[in-house]
Order: structure tokens, then C-alpha cells, then sequence
């Protein structure tokens, strides 16, 4: 059943692939606007760069967020999904790791390549790597949350943004504090493991507070 | 040894609760009222002035009530909206709904106020010390909860929704309260210590005093808008036809 309902997704995903892309291109496009509008000096690039490359992830993955239940909310698949004997806890989980797969984890591919434009460091990008992995699940499994929230509501894309981007404060702190304490030489372990601890307490908690949301919304 | 027993459920009802707040709110709105006299002169004339700071630091007596108010209301705005979904109790809901203006109102005059200060304090308006970008967020939060529910047209979904939110937000209060925190000391950025003067014991009783009141103040408004909210959602009840008339 997980497997069905991710893999489900996957497809979907497949057959409507300018979406995702256009997702993609909006990040790349977003990174690139902020050399245009600080200027091309590299002292000022370096320092601005994990600040960068994480705020446009943050907002990319919030515009994907609609598609998580959208589809299936209107059609009413979500429905007799919610209605099988599976825990909806499951059913959640799947969905929010197809979301993952496909609109989080083109963004990690890129990123690096993003990163050079800014002049950063090999070591360097493989942190940013490190940190978007461990991060961008959390921003799938909040973002669930208000997705679920606004299902079917006048303006949800706006209002998710409002819901969801507080809570993602903490994750941009965690993730641009291990970038910066690559660039500055101080330890990165402790802001990857406190990624890590946000990422556990999310993975637990976050699917639950979906399924509650959902069960609302569909209600 | 005789325990009289008091029906705490059936204050639970809007139709019983109703009448309840309206007898309360004067009594509240009085003891608001005098508290605020009290305090403001105890602030003003009574409270020395502080030696390093001059008088800009009576700022402290409406802020540090405000900033305490609006992080303790989201917390009762979170066990009350809590309440109302596992419980099915509407009247909890609606409580819920009623402090989250209130709680947002604090919030802002805080942050206001706060910002008033820093600039004599410390010469500019904002810095991001750790304490005024969490009362940032949790205004954030406080905005995100009350455009969720004007959101959406049903009253039963809007209050189920905004207690899913208000409890996500509460778990997540602490979590970005620390990394906040942790960003501040990451960055250097403020260095300031506002706490750093002594407090003499009036400038202690004068917020004390001040802080009661806000809390009543609190209490008056939040049962006032309580009872506009049971009007609005139950016009339809017969019991609130004979209320009224």
C-alpha cells in the first residue's frame, strides 16, 4: 500500500512533468536574480550564498505544495484513501515522500551547480548538499501539515505560504548555520545533527498532524 | 466533611455560559480600569529614574506585560482550541477564536513598544536579538492561525483546522525559540543586555501591577468577544432569542 500509493504519485508526477520542472526552474531563476540585484563582487556572494540557495528551496518546495492532496482531494480519491483499512499515517507518508522525490530532490541535484555560480568552495557545496538533504524532508513533511490544512480553500496557496514558513524557520536557521560554519572553519557537526534531531521529531510527528488535518478537510 | 459538587460542564454550554460572561465582564472591565490607574502612577511618579537609561526606560512597564501576555495567550490559545477538537466542546473553540485577537494584539504592541525603546536603548530601532525576532515569529504564527480560520466559511472545519495549527505551532514555540537563540549567538549580531539595570522595588510593583492588569484587561475583552461570537454562530438557537430580549 505505501508503495502503491508513492509509486502512484511518481507517475502522476511523470505524466505532468513540465510542473515539476517549472518548480526547478524557479529556483534556479530566484538564486540567479540575487547576484543581479546585490552585485558580482565574490566577497559579498560567499557570504550571501547560504542564505540564498536555502530561502529560494524554501519557497520552491511551498510552491509544489499544492500538489500533494490537490489532485486527489478533487477527484476524490483522497476520499477511498483515506477510507481503507490502512492508517492514514502511512498513506501520508508516501505521499509526502513522492512529493519529496520529486520536487525536493531536483533541488539538491542542482544546488551544487547553483553554488559555483556564488563561489563557493568543493568542501563547501558538499555541505549544502549534506544540509539539503537533511532539511528538504522536514520542509516536505511541515508543508503536508498546511497543505492538508487548506485543502479546497479560496487562496490556499497564499495562505499556505502563512501557515507554513514560520515553522520552517528553525530548518533555515540549522541548514545555513552548517553552511556558514563551513565557509567560516567552525565545526558543522552540530548544526547537522541538530538537522538530523528536527528531521526525526518531524518524520514522527508531522504525518500525524496530517492525517488530523486531512480527516478535517475531507470531513 | 461535605464536598459540594459544582457542575463544571455545565458552563461548557454557550447557553449557560452566556449569561455567565455577561455578569462577569463589568466586574472585570472595574478591576481592569483601577488596576491601570494604579500601575501607570506607580510607574510615572513612583518609580525612580533609572540612572543609565533616564526616562525611556518606563517603556518597560507596558512592555514586558505585553510581551508576557501575548506568549502565555498563545499557549492558552492552543490548550483551549486543544480542548474544543478532543472534546467536541464548541464553547472552547470559540475561546480560542476570542484570544487569538487579543493574544496578536499583544504581540504587535510589544513588538512596538519594544522598538520604541531599542532606539534610545540602543540607538536603532530593530536589531535581531534573539528575543525580538522570536516575538517576530510569534506574531507570524498568531497571523497564520487567525487567516486560517477567516478562511474558511465552516465554523466547525475553521475551528478543527486552527486547533491542528495552533498545537503544530505550540510544539514548534520552543524549537524555534532555540534556534533562534542559537542563530543570535551564531551571528554576534546584538551584543546589547537590556536586563542589565536593577529593578527597584517599585519599578517591580509597578509591572506587577501593570501585569495584572493586562490580564484582566485580557479576561473583560476576551469574554466580550466570546459572547459576540456565541451570538454570531448560534443566532439560530432559541435560547439566545430569550437572552437577548
Amino acid at each position: 500500500m505505501f508503495g502503491w500509493v508513492s509509486w502512484r504519485d511518481l507517475i502522476l508526477a511523470w505524466r505532468h512533468r513540465a510542473d515539476v520542472l517549472a518548480t526547478l526552474f524557479f529556483f534556479i531563476i530566484v538564486t540567479s536574480l540575487f547576484p543581479l540585484g546585490i552585485g558580482p563582487e565574490p566577497q559579498t556572494l560567499q557570504t550571501i550564498a547560504p542564505g540564498v540557495v536555502w530561502v529560494a528551496a524554501l519557497l520552491a518546495s511551498m510552491l509544489s505544495l499544492g500538489r500533494i492532496f490537490g489532485n486527489d482531494y478533487q477527484d476524490g480519491t483522497l476520499e477511498q484513501l483515506l477510507l481503507t483499512p490502512q492508517p492514514a499515517y502511512l498513506i501520508v507518508l508516501a505521499k509526502v515522500l513522492a512529493h519529496w522525490l520529486v520536487s525536493e530532490v531536483p533541488l539538491v541535484i542542482i544546488a551544487p551547480v547553483l553554488g559555483l555560480q556564488f563561489g563557493l568552495s568543493e568542501n563547501t557545496l558538499l555541505i549544502v548538499v549534506v544540509s539539503l538533504l537533511l532539511g528538504t524532508p522536514v520542509l516536505s513533511l511541515i508543508g503536508a501539515i498546511g497543505a492538508a490544512l487548506t485543502l479546497g480553500l479560496r487562496a490556499a496557496n497564499v495562505l499556505v505560504a502563512l501557515l507554513v514558513l514560520p515553522l520552517y524557520i528553525p530548518v533555515l536557521i540549522f541548514g545555513t548555520g552548517a553552511i556558514q560554519a563551513t565557509v567560516n572553519g567552525t565545526g558543522t557537526k552540530p548544526w547537522l545533527l541538530l538537522l538530523g534531531a528536527i528531521l526525526v521529531l518531524a518524520f514522527v510527528f508531522a504525518p500525524w498532524a496530517t492525517s488530523a488535518a486531512l480527516k478535517i478537510s475531507v470531513e | 466533611m461535605s464536598t459540594r459538587r459544582i457542575n463544571w460542564y455545565k458552563y461548557a454550554a454557550p447557553a449557560n455560559f452566556y449569561p455567565l460572561a455577561g455578569k462577569m465582564i463589568p466586574f472585570f472591565t472595574v478591576v481592569t480600569v483601577l488596576l491601570f490607574i494604579i500601575g501607570l502612577y506607580v510607574g510615572f511618579f513612583v518609580a525612580p529614574t533609572d540612572f543609565q537609561q533616564g526616562e525611556s526606560y518606563r517603556i518597560i512597564f507596558i512592555h514586558v506585560p505585553a510581551a508576557w501576555m501575548g506568549m502565555f495567550l498563545y499557549v492558552l490559545m492552543a490548550v483551549y482550541a486543544g480542548l474544543g477538537w478532543a472534546f467536541n466542546a464548541r464553547l472552547g473553540s470559540m475561546m480560542a477564536t476570542a484570544i487569538s485577537t487579543t493574544g496578536a494584539i499583544f504581540t504587535f504592541i510589544s513588538l512596538v513598544t519594544g522598538s520604541l525603546w531599542g532606539r534610545p536603548a540602543w540607538g536603532v530601532y530593530w536589531v535581531w536579538d534573539a528575543r525580538m525576532t522570536s516575538t517576530l515569529i510569534l506574531m507570524f504564527l498568531y497571523i497564520g492561525f487567525i487567516s486560517l480560520q477567516a478562511s474558511i466559511d465552516d465554523s466547525r472545519r475553521a475551528d478543527r483546522a486552527g486547533a491542528v495549527l495552533a498545537l503544530v505551532g505550540l510544539i514548534n514555540v520552543p524549537i524555534i525559540y532555540f534556534s533562534v537563540q542559537w542563530w543570535n549567538t551564531l551571528h554576534q549580531g546584538a551584543t546589547f543586555t537590556a536586563r542589565s539595570f536593577k529593578m527597584a522595588p517599585s519599578m517591580l510593583s509597578a509591572m506587577l501591577i501593570l501585569m495584572a492588569a493586562c490580564w484582566m484587561y485580557s479576561i473583560a475583552v476576551v469574554l466580550a468577544r466570546v459572547r459576540c461570537i456565541i451570538r454570531e454562530r448560534e443566532r439560530e438557537a432559541p435560547w439566545l432569542a430569550e437572552a437577548v430580549a
